[in-house]
């Protein structure tokens, strides 16, 4: 018997419990579209047709699928609707490796601002939910990708993702009508109904709904899914590789790019304050209290790029995707810790003075006078502390004259500062990863005689 | 006459509800006047405000989810000792024996819950721009709860004394080491010196203050739980009662002017 099953019969029957899910919301979704979607003039000949008669023939698709698993009994290795591997491959090669699973997450970031007219309207939004399910779906019949995504710390975040992608479907929809309305100068969706209504029952009603339901959810994730309980603690025995608390996995993953004391100390820091900072140093006083982007393009693009991207992104990657010796692997692919990856990082010290100019890099010598060592290590070090010290203090003036002097005059110099000091600080992160991908850079600044490394 | 109409006309129904059931437009207004949970709301409010669709309830589900915290947290204490002797196999019995021990799996997936409410709670706050004047100061004090509830979890990781336990603590705990001037390996922690000597060391630093130990251990692990069942649920609490406060007297649920 293979250890390792892609598909046993437990597999198949859960994975036929959800197409049929799937086919009870999309029969949902027919009578929906039937309601609401008008008629095709002709179709194949035949005159005045529902649109809703393809959302009823997908969903009829489903039940097919969910029955022929649901009726499966034994012989599990024969069944056949599963991931072919050579979709396996291509889909582990593009994961594992860091520049293109960025450059998927800025695509999808993207993507969310540019087409959120198009991918907002009901049925395009549907039709990606649909795909999303059944990607995992036929996901689930691969042995390496039910380990990960079916580990029970690592549902919450599955369940995450819907609601994250939910939420900024929401957000997107509701802008999409408001400023709509505000360029045709009617009044907003929320001015609607501004009417007071007494919270008993109109709130109280609705907590009391949301508690229950709560409770309920609850109750069956307790009963479905044990809580993890590994081995007892043993201090000798490290696992290969130790994860920080799935919350924290962005910040473990900026441990590949930044030391310890930046990915761990500066950099949560600058975002706690950056975050607390927000409303002082947002001076756009329109989007108060309602649904609306193009009145505050700036703000949500750079928000959701710090939530989407590099938060949420980097949760599922230090989640699903990092592996053994924190490696990168693939959905589909096993967690081989002897999987090797050669790095062979340099520092911007070593590329000047043994690249450039193929010098000895300058060394403090420990019995030479504090100055003296100061002298070296600034000699090697220098380029590497100007171009920080510029990142962080000639590029904010810089901007202020450029392309932000509208937020300049507007800010002031105090706001201004602080919100470009942020903004760099974020910019560090992507930066540092372009520059690790492309030159193989490892510290900008290396001073290990002080611990103090950028 | 009913039951229930003698229920609530006798002298102890009527001791506790003061006022009549709500079913008219004054008494509605009342019991959330005078009751204690209830006033935490104003009488009335904008419907747009309190639709569902616009405040997505993240921040009425997160205070749910802390009660239910502080609930299944108070009954798993009867059962769970903090010691490295017992603290796993507590947790093990909790699984194997004890039959509320669906209450561990409600702790901890509320738990994940909570940490998911309070980002996508903050998300909505962002995204309807209501952390604009006059609720900034709410805000802050919103991100303040957000990181109280990381550390409530970050705590609450440590306790079931298991490898994922410990190692996640440990990997987590060693960015302490790395602090600026007060960690051991940090940047500039040779500063602090008398006569040559370092005062920062292993045994006094930042991660030594988390932890109370150079490693995870027995130590941090009785840190641990006072911090995760005391300490941090009572700052939480005086939080919370300010954010809500402030709800209130920032204009209640933010809403176009």
């Amino acid at each position: 018997m293979n250890p390792h099953p892609d598909l046993t019969v437990g597999v198949i029957h859960g994975l036929g419990w959800l197409y049929l899910l799937l086919f009870f919301m999309n029969l949902g979704w027919a009578v929906h579209s039937f309601k609401k979607d008008g008629h095709h003039e002709s179709l194949f000949g035949v005159k005045h047709v529902p649109k809703a008669v393809w959302w009823a023939a997908y969903a009829f698709m489903l039940l097919m699928l969910s029955t022929a698993h649901l009726f499966v009994d034994s012989d599990a290795d024969e069944f056949l609707i599963m991931l072919p591997v050579w979709f396996k491959n291509i889909a582990d090669a593009v994961i594992a490796n860091p520049i293109s699973f960025f450059l998927i997450s800025l695509v999808i970031y993207a993507a969310i601002i540019i087409l959120r007219d198009w991918w907002v309207k009901p049925t395009v939004a549907w039709v990606l939910f649909n795909l999303s399910v059944l990607f995992i779906g036929i996901s689930m019949t691969d042995f390496d990708f039910r380990q990960i995504v079916g580990k029970p710390d690592n549902v919450p975040i599955l369940g995450m993702l819907y609601l994250v992608g939910y939420t900024t479907w929401l957000y997107f929809y509701k802008s999409k009508e408001n400023d709509k309305r505000i360029a045709e100068g009617r009044p907003l969706l929320e001015k609607e109904q501004s009417d007071q209504v007494l919270v008993w029952p109109d709130l109280v009603y609705t907590e009391m709904i949301c508690m229950i339901l709560l409770t309920a959810l609850l109750i069956v994730w307790g009963v479905a899914l044990q809580a993890p309980l590994e081995e007892p603690a043993s201090a000798v025995k490290t696992p290969n590789p130790s994860k920080a608390p799935w919350y924290f996995l962005g910040l473990q993953e900026m441990l590949v790019y930044f030391d310890p004391w930046m990915a761990g100390v500066v950099l949560p820091s600058v975002i706690l304050g950056g975050l607390m900072a927000i409303p002082y140093i947002d001076f756009n006083t329109k989007g108060n209290g309602y649904y609306t982007f193009n009145e505050r393009k700036f703000a949500v693009s750079t928000f959701l790029f710090g939530f989407l991207p590099l938060w949420v992104g980097m949760i599922v990657l230090g989640t699903f995707i990092r592996g053994p010796n924190w490696n990168m692997f693939g959905l589909y692919e096993y967690w081989d810790v002897h999987k090797l990856e050669v790095l062979n990082n340099k520092n911007l010290s070593d590329f000047l003075w043994l690249d450039a100019l193929a010098l000895p890099l300058p060394k403090p010598d420990p019995t030479s006078s504090a100055l003296a060592q100061l002298g070296a290590i600034l000699q090697r070090e220098g380029l590497g502390l100007i171009l920080v010290v510029l990142y962080l203090f000639a590029i904010p003036p810089l901007l202020a004259i450029t392309i932000f002097k509208k937020f300049f005059i507007k800010m002031g110099f105090v706001r201004f500062m602080v919100l470009a000091n942020l903004f760099l600080f974020m910019a560090s992160l992507p930066l540092k990863m372009v520059l690790r991908w492309t030159f193989n850079l490892k510290y900008i600044v290396s001073i290990p005689e002080w611990v103090f490394n950028i | 006459m009913s039951v229930t109409d003698y229920i609530r006309k006798s002298q102890i129904w009527r001791s506790i509800f003061r006022h009549p059931a709500p079913y008219d437009r004054r008494n509605r207004a009342v019991v959330v006047l005078t009751n204690f949970f209830l006033h935490l709301h104003p009488v009335s409010a904008k419907k747009g405000g309190i639709a569902l669709s616009y405040t997505w309830c993240m921040g009425g589900i997160t205070f749910f989810l802390f009660l239910v915290e502080a609930l299944t947290g108070v009954l798993l204490m009867f059962y769970y000792r903090p010691t490295l002797e017992w603290a796993f196999t507590d947790i093990r019995a909790l699984r194997d024996v004890n039959t509320l021990g669906i209450m561990r799996e409600i702790h901890r997936w509320g738990a994940h819950a909570m940490v998911i409410t309070v980002w996508l709670h903050m998300y909505r706050v962002f995204l309807t721009g209501s952390y604009k004047p006059p609720r900034e100061f709410n805000w802050v004090v919103g991100v303040l709860l957000l990181v109280l509830t990381l550390l409530l979890s970050f705590t609450g990781y440590l306790l079931p004394w298991d490898q994922l336990a410990i190692w996640a603590i440990t990997v987590g705990s060693n960015m302490a080491k790395a602090t600026p001037v007060l960690g051991a390996e940090g940047p500039g922690f040779q500063l602090l010196n008398v006569g040559g000597y370092d005062l920062i060391t292993t045994a006094s630093d930042a991660r030594f203050l988390l932890l109370g130990a150079r490693t995870v251990g027995e130590e941090t692990l009785n840190r641990f739980y006072i911090l995760h069942c005391v300490a941090i649920p009572i700052v939480v609490s005086g939080l919370i009662a300010i954010h809500f406060w402030r709800v209130r007297k920032d204009g209640g649920i933010s809403q176009p002017l």
